[in-house]
């Protein structure tokens, strides 16, 4: 297999001009993903700062109500900032201090990944400057003045479809110009290699202490996980490590938008073909010529036209299965959770929660699914007070 | 010899860009053939692409003019098999690696040879990757145009050793555009080329004058010019044939000065 692949996906398709910075990156990530020091000082700061382990919640519940498979929540919606995205910016961000750069730059869609990133820069005293389309700063208002108030500038990106891949873009054309002393901090397990496999080695954490909670738990493995899917950073951290126990279903959920027979989704593995684009080769929502298709998504952070290249290879193996979830059952899913087990779930995660309202009740009492809460909702509750024609002040 | 090879053979080749289907097809059609009279040795012409993150801003949104006027593929060929029989001009696509792989590879190559393409530029190909189009350009003979950046280094006697064609030298960091001065030391860049192989080095990125244009030629043996010109198209739309023709004339001039 060559550099950097997952079967024929991944590489690294990217102006001549960024391969140094990329490079670079590559050797200092073979250097450090092994390196006591650099691990140790990780692990210190996901335990004392972002508050890891996250709780695995059994959904008693939830459990009842659907009458099938125990439901149980891994709470990534717990962590400081308030989503999984803290886990790989932590060590991105070390990772770029310990290469010697003083300024990250990253994009961000739901806002979550530029807050976190915001967070880390602040933490470890690095300039940070986000990028997010104009369309995104409307739709998540807070979280722009959440990294303003952190301390790094926001771009909004007026390019485009003005939301997550053209803040990628932007963010790509601005690492191009300077990279002496900037690191790009991707902010999912997309982009050229090593990028795909930095951010999964950073989220893998999740799974591995959902296996050792659940064998704590109930001594044995879930029959499911679920998670959803924007490039695909909190479903690989949850996956990884049951990719080699084929008893254990994987489960991803992407952004049906309106739903599949409009051209409003951003449903990659159902409408989406074989391309290259941001740096990867992998599934995309493209037309006949391979123009990128304007998808959408009530969800900004699953409103990404591509699907990161390992999620590509786990779907053609038939390893991981890939489902639609429509806004309409994020909507109802977003509500549901939150009446019946009092958690506001970010829009984005409530597409893994609308899947396993469908898939519990066909399965039985015995059986188990645990269900990735990618993060918490209050980011979204002013877009949907305004979806459900009510207005509040944010 | 091929026509690319020709263009650079006994001058300072000037190669001239415009995107493809902005602010039309016909312009654009007009446009090569009055950049082709007016002194351009070598045209590229830009396949615009929904997503162009090597682009600075003056391309992405002569690219996104183009989208919505309904450029296309196919539209593309068929303006260039037009062209190729009024001019025997080097034509070369730009284009990103998605629109010829979503257009199918062996179909775009196929139809290159058809239409009379020489050569294509696609920027997010880097050296790493260029088994991609490689072997089937080299089965179609079209030369596939490989980049050198300020970057580059070492990089740059493993890239030259097989490149084709030309070797485009990108003059600064960042994306396209037009740039009031090139701080990059190019004559060194030049010097690592030149010791490894003999192929001719164009220099772009940042190029809008004809001095700018003249102390480039002095180093290489060719400059690209893109932004300047899709910014005049942008003023001008359908009416920009005139300028831009007045404009390569002056580049073109400040080549022959630079080099009495
Ligand atoms: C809470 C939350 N979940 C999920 C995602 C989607 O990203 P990924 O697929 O990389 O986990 C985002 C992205 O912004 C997010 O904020």
């Amino acid at each position: 297999m060559k550099k950097g692949r997952f079967g024929i996906y991944g590489g690294q398709y990217i102006p001549e001009t960024l391969m140094k910075a990329i490079q670079e990156l590559e050797q200092a990530y073979e250097f450090y993903k092994d390196n006591v020091d650099f691990q140790k000082e990780l692990d210190t700061l996901l335990r004392n700062y972002a508050g890891r382990p996250s709780l695995l919640y059994f959904a008693e519940k939830m459990t009842n109500d659907l009458g099938g498979a125990q439901i149980y929540l891994k709470r990534e919606d717990l962590n400081h900032t308030g989503s999984h995205k803290i886990n790989n910016v932590l060590g991105q961000v070390l990772l770029a201090k310990r290469m010697g750069k003083t300024r990250v730059i990253a994009e961000t869609g739901a806002g979550q990944h530029g807050v976190a990133t915001a967070t880390a820069a602040a933490l470890m005293d690095m300039e940070c400057e986000i990028f997010m389309g104009e369309e995104d700063t409307k739709r998540q208002a807070l979280n722009v003045f959440r990294m303003q108030l952190l301390g790094a500038k926001v771009h909004p990106v007026t390019s485009g479809t003005m939301t997550l891949k053209d803040a990628v873009n932007e963010t790509m054309r601005e690492w191009t110009t300077r990279m002496d002393d900037t690191l790009y901090v991707l902010g999912s397990v997309m982009g050229p290699h090593p990028f795909p496999i930095i951010v999964r080695d950073f989220q893998k954490v999740i799974g591995k202490e959902i296996k050792e909670q659940m064998l704590e738990a109930k001594g044995k493995l879930p029959d499911a996980i679920i998670a959803c899917v924007g490039g695909g950073s909190n479903s690989i951290g949850s996956f990884y490590q049951f990719i080699d126990n084929p008893e254990v279903k994987l489960i991803g959920c992407e952004a049906a938008g309106l739903g599949l027979d409009t051209p409003q989704n951003a449903a990659t593995i159902a409408t989406g073909k074989i391309g290259v684009f941001h740096g990867m080769k992998s599934y995309f929502c493209q037309d006949q010529y391979g123009q990128i298709a304007p998808v959408y998504s009530i969800s900004a952070g699953l409103d990404y036209p591509g699907i990161g290249p390992e999620h590509a290879q786990l779907f053609e193996r038939g390893r991981a299965q890939y489902y639609p979830i429509t806004d309409a059952e994020a909507l109802d899913a977003f509500a549901y959770l939150s009446r019946i087990e009092g958690i506001i779930p970010a829009i984005e995660s409530a597409h893994a929660i609308g899947y396993a309202k469908k898939l519990a009740p066909t399965m039985d009492s015995k059986q188990i699914i645990v269900v990735t809460l990618s993060g918490r909702g209050d980011k979204d509750v002013a877009a949907i007070a305004r979806y459900m024609g009510v207005e509040i002040y944010e | 010899m091929s026509r690319i090879a020709k263009a650079f053979e006994d001058k300072k080749a000037f190669i001239a860009f415009v995107t493809g289907g902005d602010p039309d097809i016909e312009t654009t059609e007009q446009l090569i053939l009055a950049m082709s009279q007016s002194g351009a040795d070598l045209i590229e012409i830009g396949i615009p692409f929904s997503d162009p993150i090597a682009e600075g801003i003056v391309i992405q949104e002569a690219s996104k003019r183009a989208l919505e006027n309904g450029c296309t593929t196919d539209k593309l060929f068929e303006m260039v098999s037009r062209v190729r029989q009024r001019t025997s001009v080097p034509l070369l696509f730009m284009t990103y690696l998605n629109p010829i792989i979503g257009y199918g590879k062996e179909k775009f190559l196929s139809l290159c040879v058809d239409s009379g393409i020489d050569g294509i530029i696609v920027p997010d190909l880097p050296f790493e990757e260029k088994d991609e189009l490689a072997d089937i350009c080299k089965l179609n003979q079209i030369d596939l145009i490989t980049m050198i950046a300020p970057t580059s280094a070492e990089r740059i006697a493993i890239i030259t050793q097989e490149a084709t064609g030309f070797i485009y030298c990108v003059s600064s960091l960042g994306v396209t555009g037009v740039r009031s001065e090139i701080s990059t030391d190019i004559g060194n860049m030049i010097q690592q080329v030149r010791k490894v192989g003999n192929l001719p080095c164009a220099i772009g990125f940042g190029i809008s004058t004809p001095a700018q244009a003249g102390s480039m030629a002095l180093l290489a043996d060719g400059v690209i010019i893109g932004s300047a010109i899709v910014k005049i198209v942008a003023q001008y739309g359908k009416n920009s044939v005139e300028p831009v023709s007045e404009y390569v004339r002056s580049i073109k001039k400040g080549i022959t000065d630079a080099m009495i």
